[in-house]
């Protein structure tokens, strides 16, 4: 009887110190909210659209979950989306190619090359994440304002096949729309590698204690430049879905998608010191961060005020994070009181 | 040390009269001539009182904000959100002169509004250790923006210059020398003076190179990192001030890319990422260097987007130049 309720309470406390289980309640609570508002939100067309449009901005967030993991952050991968969306575009205005797939791997490994490049940086040349990306970001940025010569390549100027791929459901036969897909295939590849993989182990290691993983026999440079490679091959991969979504590839595209994924990776309780967090948390973290931006047009919030509301959410976000840690911390400090 | 103290007192001398030349702030000097010469050389009006203090005012408006943020990287602390913060003064400045504000307490309002953005992030920072500055003034650089967009949406605020004086703080000039010029001068004098010669700025030296050691020998840590959050704030709202004198007329999206230049001059200027390290001159030096710069590559048509570009890239390159020379001897490798 008394291991049972021991047991009761044990599950309690868990489910509700669950930061997914917490968030998933917000969410709900939030989509509620906005449902009893416009009763359209929760119809499948416009659900659809929703995961369609923002299939993007869910799928940066990955990248960017694994480099804040390591006690990172990458704000260059906006610009190395534009980068690599940008040249990857232009090739297929020049005729290089029209294969929809070839567009996309040529995007992805520009995008990965632009990643290696910032992961050696910071690896090998000890600058500071902050002002490496900081740097690169400008660097990304102007390069893509050089190649295009600041004009777009607009829609009739890619592959009619191309500008389909974003609006049809191909890839599943039916099932979903094919950037939903293509998110759906990261966050579930990713939810495995950071699980069940030596690799996904060692980048949980390095983020929680660098000196301790080092000392264990894992190379922390070579951790660190795998991180942030990936974070750019998925800005790379996000840079032909963007522009495949918008049949057009501009200059200035993706601008400020960086703090879109750090808000959703900091919503869904992945620690900015490294180490803590994981693919649950992140997914309905960006999900939040959908249903936001999605939802606020839709309750009569003019387009002006969403910056300053997602800033809001981070900042509080942030804040939370750091007072759950400390009563985590407290309640672990009264534990061992008690027991003593 | 015991047996012979002057000796080695006099060995020091010695070797900084030798390193004097080897100083980063004596290279600078000449990366400083070297551009000017380049800049002769591209345009042959450079070379006149009149033009090179044009050039000079153009960058002095941000040039201002690279000050605090010297002191910000000497405390190991960062913010990201200054030229949000320039854009949000700028545009509280514009709404509540056109909302029939007298100008000098609209200025206020401006200067007002800068040093509560400074005094937020740094409450935030220093009411929550556990929190990385860069994180969280990656925040406040959403949201200020996000408040100036509010406030302004597509539409810009102005006719500034109908107010002569006001029009004056920027343009206003003794002989060829704007005032602002003047201005900044005193400026970088006293917040060299402070950062070199005074308690204060040695314990934010002693913050920089060790935050716990200086906690426990008694510096106040989180009241020193208000101070120059704060500090921050009011140089950003001062700038937000000076840029709409300078143009007349006030967009949201002013300033953005405010905070790469300011810390690419400070590490330019030698003042370390990581803390603790760096000289005011320096970063002085390469207010001037950055700016006219950016001056003489806009002599010759590059645009402005190229131009960050090459600052970023210079901002990598000094970052990354002494890790890549100095081979770290194997063993335990942190962070």
């Amino acid at each position: 009887m008394q291991i049972n309720r021991r047991r009761v309470k044990l599950t309690r406390d868990r489910v509700f110190s669950s930061r997914e289980l917490s968030l998933l309640a917000i969410l709900i609570l939030i989509v509620a909210g906005i449902q009893l508002r416009n009763s359209t939100f929760l119809s499948s067309r416009s659900i659809n659209d929703m995961l369609k449009n923002y299939s993007t901005t869910i799928t940066l967030a990955l990248g960017m979950m694994s480099v804040l993991l390591i006690g990172g952050i990458d704000i260059s991968v906006s610009a190395t989306l534009a980068f690599s969306g940008m040249s990857a575009s232009l090739l297929m205005r020049d005729g290089v190619y029209s294969s929809t797939l070839v567009m996309f791997l040529v995007s992805t490994a520009i995008g990965t090359l632009c990643g290696l490049l910032v992961g050696l940086v910071i690896s090998r040349g000890k600058v500071l994440p902050i002002i490496a990306t900081l740097g690169f970001a400008n660097i990304f940025r102007g390069a893509t304002y050089i190649i295009s010569d600041s004009r777009w390549v607009s829609a009739y100027q890619f592959d009619s096949a191309f500008k389909r791929f974003a609006q049809t459901r191909t890839l599943t036969f039916g099932l979903m729309n094919n950037l939903v897909f293509i998110a759906l295939v990261c966050y579930l590849v990713f939810f495995v590698v950071m699980r069940w993989t030596r690799f996904g182990r060692r980048i949980y290691a390095v983020g929680s204690n660098p000196e301790a993983a080092s000392i264990s026999g894992i190379n922390i440079n070579r951790v660190k430049l795998a991180v942030y490679t990936m974070a750019g091959s998925f800005a790379g991969l996000i840079g032909a879905m963007y522009t495949s979504l918008y049949a057009s590839a501009q200059s200035d595209m993706g601008m400020g998608m960086e703090m879109d994924a750090i808000a959703s990776c900091v919503l869904g309780g992945v620690s900015l010191s490294g180490g803590q967090g994981g693919v649950p948390g992140v997914l309905l973290g960006a999900m939040t961060m959908t249903v936001i931006s999605k939802a606020l047009p839709l309750i009569g919030i003019s387009q002006f005020w969403q910056k300053a509301i997602k800033g809001i959410i981070i900042l509080i976000a942030i804040i939370i994070n750091v007072l759950a840690q400390r009563a985590i911390h407290r309640n672990a400090m009264r534990a061992r009181e008690r027991q003593i | 040390m015991t047996a012979h103290p002057d000796r080695s007192i006099l060995a020091a001398r010695n070797k900084s009269l030798k390193s004097v030349f080897m100083r980063w702030e004596f290279l600078l000097l000449g990366l400083f001539l070297a551009i000017n010469i380049m800049n002769a050389v591209i345009s042959p009006y450079y070379l006149n009182a009149g033009n090179l203090f044009t050039a000079i005012n153009s960058f002095l408006v941000k040039g201002f904000i690279a000050m605090p943020m010297a002191y910000l990287l000497v405390l190991g602390d960062i913010d990201l959100s200054v030229g949000s913060t320039v854009a949000l003064s700028a545009t509280l400045l514009g709404v509540s002169y056109n909302a029939g504000v007298p100008m000098g307490l609209a200025i206020l309002i401006a200067l007002l509004c800068g040093t509560m953005c400074g005094l937020l992030n740094g409450l935030i920072l220093t009411r929550f250790t556990e929190l990385a500055p860069m994180i969280v003034t990656l925040g406040t650089m959403t949201l200020y923006r996000g408040i100036s967009e509010m406030i302004l949406g597509s539409q810009s605020t102005g006719s500034f210059h109908n107010v002569s004086w006001f029009y004056q703080i920027y343009y206003a000039r003794l002989g060829p020398v704007p005032y602002l010029f003047f201005f900044f001068c005193l400026l970088a004098l006293a917040f060299g003076f402070v950062l070199h010669k005074t308690i204060f700025g040695r314990q934010l030296f002693a913050i920089g190179s060790n935050r716990l050691t200086a906690k426990y020998s008694g510096v106040p840590v989180q009241r020193h990192r208000l101070i120059c959050y704060t500090l921050m704030g009011l140089v950003c709202g001062m700038s937000g001030v000076f840029y709409s004198s300078w143009m007349g007329t006030v967009r949201f999206d002013i300033a953005t890319g405010y905070e790469l230049e300011a810390i690419s001059v400070a590490v330019l200027g030698g003042i370390s990422t990581s803390g603790g390290k760096g000289t005011f001159p320096g970063a002085i030096i390469s207010i001037f260097i950055i700016g006219l710069l950016g001056y003489g590559l806009g002599l010759i048509n590059v645009n402005s987007q190229t131009i960050l570009m090459i600052i970023g890239l210079i901002l990598i390159a000094v970052v990354m130049a002494p890790n890549l020379k100095t081979r770290r001897k194997p063993g335990i490798k942190t962070s």
